[in-house]
């Protein structure tokens, strides 16, 4: 889980270099910061599980285990990438590693991932879905018809709500009323919790539960994770709304120091083991970039592929 | 079978699909228990069972989206929204999700599902429940749009959509839905991308869709007696659009009406005509004119004023019959 978190920590932190450079097309939002609720609710699942995951969804496409080198090519926009550079940042899918797609529709994939649960649950093969979205998700109407039908019908789905406080530019105290989002699932009648989203391990406990519960076949259940975001809604964003000391305080919460601290003081881990694994994941990250910068552009020939499927 | 209603042909279309493959399923509201607000699924839930007719809350977001999301896992679903205007309830997840799958993905996954969704108006039920609405998803690339006119192809164009790989948008007439015709027994499927001479003639090409279609056929025996004859073509599926049956006609008769129901600006008449201007003006003498609704919502009380219908057509017909350049 820690090697997890520092992966994601590291890819980010990378990735925002290299955007400020010019190379990467687009824009990208990264969720440094919130590293523990990827992780912690993905090393909950199966391989053969599936997430949708958000517009700030890099961290979740790596915990669920995205290969490094065609998430970057991706990003890059290049023909590697896992979505023939068609996706960038925003849309990435691979369904080879049970990523059914980020979206840049807030909210816009919370019945997608219901649909990817009752197909589960139509064939009964056994496997859930977690579905991640943000605070500014849950008062989109998607949020409610989904928990409602799922709920009604108990479908394999993880509700995972990422509360980092703000939706884009805007303070949660100015579009929710009550305290805890994770109250919504009473309404929907399936249960609904809230936990500390930067404790790693609380994370994890709470979607282990939720798993257990989804795959017993007993529904869904809904997970608020409290969380931070450090930077801005996207890369470059200045955070002129925000106030100047939450952005100087905000990362006394960081996940990953606190579970450092943790291994560290349990005698799980030492400095040498740290060091260790900086070095692996920068090494994984590096290839990653070279194998981006490397791969071709998508040729004008490639324009028209896959709008829709026709019988060969 | 002999004479079918085109509503049984529908239900006939379905049952037959899923009795050939277990991963069909019909999803909507009231799909279920009362067999559809126009009857259209009726028998299924008896016949099939919960799993595979699934009523549902009205949701049409979470209803969409949840087809669209079990068919990128490989279900084939079938969605009924019970009037085309309530689509407007899921524009999100049919424009920006499912019609977009596929391609944003890379082609990871194919996202094989209907939408068979009731348009137009005839039945006094007001302007947000009698739209014709299929411009806007023939817009979208990624969508496939269908509008059978007739029992034996509303029964063939609703089997391929179903066997199709990519999210089709099946657009029925509610004012269709009585009307009888007849369909074969046993197995027949109709290529969608292929349109169909509904009736042959040489003076004027009329490319009709759903109502319209039977309109231009009374408009035809009419004209006859003028001894005008007009050949009227179905596209049935409007995007693909069968561009070859529309200008190998147009360049026999040298003259085009185009009818829709939908109101006439900005709809699919524009599209038909640009392609022809585009691909054949060499061949026209005269004026393409168009008939479709006037640009107002639709009147409850006004209805019959406002559709469009076989006196337009003819009054079409008869203005480039009459046209002559300079």
């Amino acid at each position: 889980m820690f090697t997890a978190m520092m992966k994601i920590r590291r890819a980010e932190e990378r990735l925002m270099e290299i955007f400020a450079t010019g190379v990467i097309p687009g824009f990208i939002h990264v969720g440094i910061g919130q590293e523990a609720v990827a992780v912690g609710v993905c090393s909950a699942l199966r391989k053969d599980d599936c997430i949708a995951n958000t517009h700030r969804g890099h961290g979740q496409a790596i915990a669920k285990g995205i290969d490094l080198k065609g998430f970057m090519a991706e990003i890059y926009g290049k023909r590697n990438g896992v979505c023939k550079g068609r996706s960038g940042s925003m849309h990435i899918a691979d369904k080879a590693s049970g990523i059914l797609g980020s979206n840049g529709i807030v909210g816009g994939g919370i019945p997608l991932a219901m649909g990817n649960a009752f197909a589960s649950h139509y064939v009964n093969d056994g496997r859930v879905t977690v579905c991640f979205f943000g605070d500014g998700a849950s008062n989109e109407g998607t949020f409610h018809e989904s928990l409602n039908l799922a709920s009604l019908w108990n479908l394999p789905i993880i509700f995972c709500c990422e509360n980092n406080e703000w939706a884009q530019f805007t303070p949660i105290e100015k579009y929710i009323k009550i305290g805890n989002i994770s109250n919504r699932a009473a309404a929907y009648g399936m249960p609904g919790i809230s936990v500390d989203g930067d404790d790693v391990l609380a994370v994890h406990d709470a979607a282990k539960r939720a798993v257990t519960r989804a795959r017993k076949g007993k529904g869904p259940t809904l997970i608020e994770c409290k969380t931070h975001r450090w930077f801005g809604h996207f890369a470059g964003d200045k955070q002129k709304y925000r106030p100047p000391e939450e952005i100087e305080t905000v990362r006394k919460y960081d996940p990953i120091l606190r579970f450092q601290t943790r291994l560290v003081e349990g005698n799980i881990l030492g400095q040498r083991d740290i060091d260790e694994i900086e070095q692996r994941i920068r090494r994984e990250i590096d290839e990653a970039v070279t194998f981006a910068e490397e791969s071709p552009s998508p040729g004008p020939d490639e324009l028209f592929d896959d709008v829709s499927r026709e019988e060969k | 079978m002999g004479e079918v209603r085109y509503i049984r042909a529908i239900t006939e279309a379905l049952r037959e699909e899923m009795s050939r493959d277990e991963r069909v399923f019909v999803i909507g509201e009231d799909v279920g228990l009362s067999g559809g607000a126009f009857s259209a699924t009726r028998g299924l839930l008896e016949e099939f069972g919960e799993r595979r007719v699934r009523d549902t809350p009205i949701s049409e977001s979470a209803i969409v989206g949840l087809a669209a999301g079990a068919a990128a896992a490989g279900l084939r679903p079938v969605v009924e929204i019970m009037f085309m205007d309530f689509m407007t309830l899921c524009m999100d997840q049919v424009v920006n999700q499912m019609a977009k799958m596929r391609y944003m993905f890379g082609g990871q996954s194919k996202v094989p599902m209907v939408i068979r969704t009731p348009c137009g108006a005839g039945l006094n039920a007001g302007p947000q429940h009698s739209q014709c609405l299929e411009a806007l998803f023939a817009h979208i690339p990624g969508l496939k749009v269908v509008m059978p006119s007739t029992p034996y192809d509303v029964k063939g164009l609703l089997k391929s959509s179903i066997r199709d790989d990519n999210p089709v948008i099946f657009v029925e007439n509610k004012a269709l839905h009585a009307i009888s015709g007849e369909v074969p027994e046993g197995e027949y499927t109709i290529p969608l991308g292929k349109g169909e001479i509904k009736r042959k003639g040489k003076d004027v090409t009329v490319v009709a869709t759903s109502r319209m279609v039977h309109q231009s056929l009374v408009a035809a025996e009419r004209l006859e007696e003028e001894g005008i004859h007009i050949e009227v073509i179905d596209p049935r599926t409007i995007n693909p659009l069968d561009r070859g049956i529309i200008l190998t006609s147009v360049e026999k008769t040298s003259r085009l009406v185009i009818a829709h129901e939908a109101v006439k600006a900005f709809g699919i008449g524009a599209e038909i005509s640009a392609m022809v201007c585009e691909e054949a003006i060499d061949s026209l003498d005269g004026p393409i004119i168009r008939v479709g609704a006037p640009f107002t919502p639709i009147p409850f009380s006004l209805e019959s004023t406002y559709l469009p219908g076989v006196h337009d057509i003819i009054d079409a017909v008869h203005r480039v019959m009459e046209y002559s350049w300079g």
